[in-house]
């Protein structure tokens, strides 16, 4: 018996709608105290998303944010944290170059293979974590904090021109892909192009949501996440969770890069985004790890990223937008936790008041935990 | 080291099985030994470099910050709380000390560093104590905030001014750096002879009173000063109490929120001289993307030293060292420590194996044959390997002592008062 919960639709949306009024009071206050208006950087912002070219800058953006938050959220929904995202999308992203520089198959083959040597490069570099964790007891956070730092070693290693790498001027790269490996876009006239493996990071969300809610698999994820002991009495293995949810973190994070390699640069240069994992994390948190949040998510933050270079030449300077990611992330995960601890309340109080009153337990079964949330 | 990391209880719990006790003769001794290690590489290797006066004070500056930083990250686990947004409190550091370091003289910098990062810890303490909020997430939070506030402000700040640009501060003062006299003459004369040991002692030696900043000596300081607030004083023992048990702290009367504020708080403050050291001393001004990523590595150093002081400063001190070899185009230096790396396998398999670890021992021999293979088929290392060296290095020490770190047990867990009840 679902019926429909008012107070819990009130608390899914309260969250984050105090967040981002909290982040924007903020950030005006910030513009304020800098001498500057505190609105027109706003409006400059707004219609900037009203050009067609900002938009496909911003739904190709979103493509790479989403991907990679993803790859955060399906840690986070069992408790596991992957900061490593950064390096296994990078080195996954370097290794797909690499091979699509190297192997010239038919396009059939050729993205396939692609797609599987960044998924598997990824995979493995979560998996050492993964592994790591589970036989060894050492922390994933850590862990991945080192696996970043030798990923980016590693691919400077492979820059070298006598490894992989080809020099462009000053630029390292690791020379063109062989054409069968470049994925067409949907071309929008003069606004540019939309990359075709934004459909890839839409398909990846659908089945990010029917694996974790409408799976054996998924639904021990959860378990797992709520309550690890809970979990192992119910008969699932908390390492094999362990390094299964690792794995697919990892594997999603290798797909992470591929939307702009195989979409646009055609090779990874010196110029290719860095630091996406890390802003996944934040996308991952806003978007409540669910897939239909996090895409809203990774929009909003395309939006702050492509929209605010016009700043510059308006007086303002773009870097507001950056303070802005940061105070969303903070009043997010304050707002989140704030309206959880007060939900929690609220529900126990009304219990306490049932059972005074003689009722027997039910319908309140509205315990929504939020994994990572807090 | 299961029950005995605590130094202060020496013979509060006998030894758990599996678990040893390193005393101080015994570090002391294995400390001896690797320098005597490290003496016979250099001179079978001829790579006098790895021990050179200069090369060991280049990795004192470098382990420096990281070890300020990792003390930040002491302070604050200590009492609870994990903090990963030491980075974001370096950025602060290194952005404030700077922008007043130019304007008001380096120690004003200092000072006002010191502050700056001291904020972002007050900040991360109203997220997670008072909020309740996940520590890592927080933190995260604070990393991706911090960049953005230095990088809005820069260009507010510092374009204009002589020197400066929208990246970068205009040029500070020195803090001014002392050198012993005499002693660090005498200490470069001996290290310059290539005796085996005397000449290597008096390279580490040297390197710690060759021109060294007031600021390094005040980091040094914080160490034992550190271990002594902490392990020595009721103050100490209650913040440590809040992290190992903070119900129980509650119980005694001690106001566990308060001790975790201050706490975090000097931890920010901590990490921002860590980043002041870097804008004031190892550069003499602010650039951005300074910190690349010392935070993480401080907190990392912390980790491999066991949440112990000690520890941290051993840690730290080899990131330092990895790092200048580097740094000072070490590529035929590194490749004279694979020399001591294979050494030090073959030891390993042959303690393995007097441990009857047969299967262990025979990986670690095999490890070492082909670590002896690379240094004896080729002529240098390529610098990219040598920069992952003390991350691999990391790893590699996690996963052997893993179960034998043991790290305050309430430690990132949420705490609500009158949880207890």
């Amino acid at each position: 018996m679902k019926k429909f919960d008012k107070e819990r639709v009130l608390l899914a949306v309260a969250g984050p709608v105090i967040a981002l009024v909290v982040a924007v009071a903020l950030t005006s206050i910030v513009l304020l105290a800098s001498g500057k208006s505190p609105i027109e950087p706003y409006t400059i912002m707004f219609q900037q998303a009203t050009y067609s070219d900002i938009q496909v800058l911003i739904i190709n953006q979103a493509s790479l944010y989403y991907i990679a938050a993803l790859a955060v959220a399906i840690g986070f929904r069992m408790n596991l944290f992957n900061i490593g995202v950064d390096g296994q999308y990078q080195l996954a992203a370097m290794m797909a170059a690499v091979v699509g520089a190297h192997v010239a198959l038919p396009a059939v083959l050729q993205v396939p293979l692609l797609m599987i040597t960044a998924i598997c490069t990824g995979a493995f570099w979560a998996g050492i974590a993964g592994v790591l964790k589970v036989t060894r007891g050492v922390s994933e956070v850590v862990a991945t904090i080192m696996l970043n730092a030798i990923a980016t070693s590693v691919i400077a290693y492979l820059w070298l021109p006598d490894v992989f790498g080809v020099k462009l001027g000053n630029n390292n790269t690791t020379g063109e892909m062989h054409k069968s490996g470049w994925i067409p876009g949907f071309n929008m006239g003069d606004a540019g192009e939309i990359y075709g493996l934004v459909i890839l990071a839409v398909l990846l969300g659908i089945g990010y949501w029917i694996v974790l809610n409408r799976t054996r698999f998924g639904f021990d994820l959860r378990a797992s996440g709520a309550s690890e002991s809970a979990a192992a009495a119910s008969g699932v293995d908390p390492k094999r969770m362990v390094l299964t949810a690792m794995l697919l973190s990892g594997g999603i994070a290798g797909l992470a890069g591929l939307p702009i390699l195989l979409g646009d640069t055609h090779t990874y240069s010196l110029n290719f985004p860095t630091g996406i994992g890390f802003l996944g994390i934040g996308i991952a948190l806003l978007g409540r790890n669910s897939p239909v949040g996090i895409a809203f998510a990774s929009l909003l933050w395309a939006w702050l990223d492509k929209a605010s270079p016009e700043l510059d030449f308006h007086g303002y300077d773009k870097e507001i937008a950056v303070i802005m990611q940061g105070l969303i992330v903070i009043a997010v995960v304050v707002s989140y936790e704030s309206v959880r601890e007060w939900g929690l309340r609220r529900q126990q109080r009304r219990v306490g008041a049932e059972l005074a009153a003689g009722n027997v337990l039910g319908g309140t079964d509205n315990t929504d935990k939020e994994v990572a949330g807090r | 080291m299961t029950t005995a990391t605590d130094v202060n209880q020496p013979t509060a719990q006998p030894a758990a099985p599996g678990g040893r006790r390193m005393s101080l003769p015994v570090l002391l001794l294995v400390i001896a030994g690797a320098l005597a290690l490290t003496s016979i590489v250099r001179i079978i290797t001829g790579a006098d470099g790895i021990t050179n006066v200069s090369q060991m004070s280049t990795a004192l500056e470098l382990a420096v910050p990281i070890g300020l930083a990792g003390l930040g990250g002491l302070w604050a686990e200590r009492s609870g709380v994990v903090n990963i947004g030491l980075e974001g409190m370096m950025i602060l550091g290194t952005w404030f000390g700077a922008w007043a370091g130019y304007q008001w003289g380096p120690w004003t910098g200092v000072v006002i560093g010191v502050i700056g990062g001291a904020v972002g810890g007050l900040l991360h303490a109203i997220i997670t104590v008072t909020f309740n909020v996940n520590h890592i997430v927080s933190g995260v939070a604070i990393n991706i905030l911090a960049l953005g506030i230095t990088r809005y402000l820069s260009p507010l700040a510092f374009v204009g001014v002589q020197g400066g640009s929208a990246k970068q501060s205009p040029p500070v003062e020195s803090l001014g750096q002392f050198t012993v006299p005499g002693l660090s003459d005498w200490l470069t004369t001996l290290n310059n002879k290539g005796w085996f040991f005397v000449s290597d002692i008096a390279g580490l030696l040297g390197g710690l009173v060759t021109d060294v900043s007031w600021l390094t000596l005040i980091a040094i300081a914080l160490i034992p000063g550190t271990w002594w607030i902490l392990w020595r004083t009721s103050f100490g023992l209650r913040l440590r109490s809040c992290g190992e048990n903070p119900v129980a702290s509650e119980s005694l009367g001690v106001n566990v929120y308060k001790y975790k504020y201050i706490a975090v708080i000097i931890s920010g403050g901590l990490a921002g001289l860590g980043g002041v050291f870097l804008s004031l001393v190892a550069n003499p001004f602010y650039l951005e993307g300074q910190t690349a990523g010392r935070g993480y590595i401080g907190l990392a150093a912390m980790i491999f030293g066991n949440w112990m002081p000690g520890g941290l400063a051993l840690g730290a001190g080899l990131f330092g060292y990895t790092d200048s070899l580097n740094l000072r185009g070490g590529s035929e230096n590194v490749h004279a420590l694979l020399l001591l790396g294979a050494i030090l396998l073959a030891i390993g398999a042959i303690w393995l194996a007097v441990k009857k670890k047969y299967v262990s021992a025979a990986v670690t021999l095999v490890i070492g044959v082909l670590v002896f293979l690379w240094y004896a088929n080729t002529n240098e290392v390529p610098t990219q390997i040598v920069s992952a060296t003390p991350y691999v290095i990391t790893l590699l020490v996690l996963s052997l002592s893993a179960q034998r770190l043991r790290m305050p047990k309430a430690d990132g867990l949420p705490y609500r008062k009158g949880q207890g009840k």
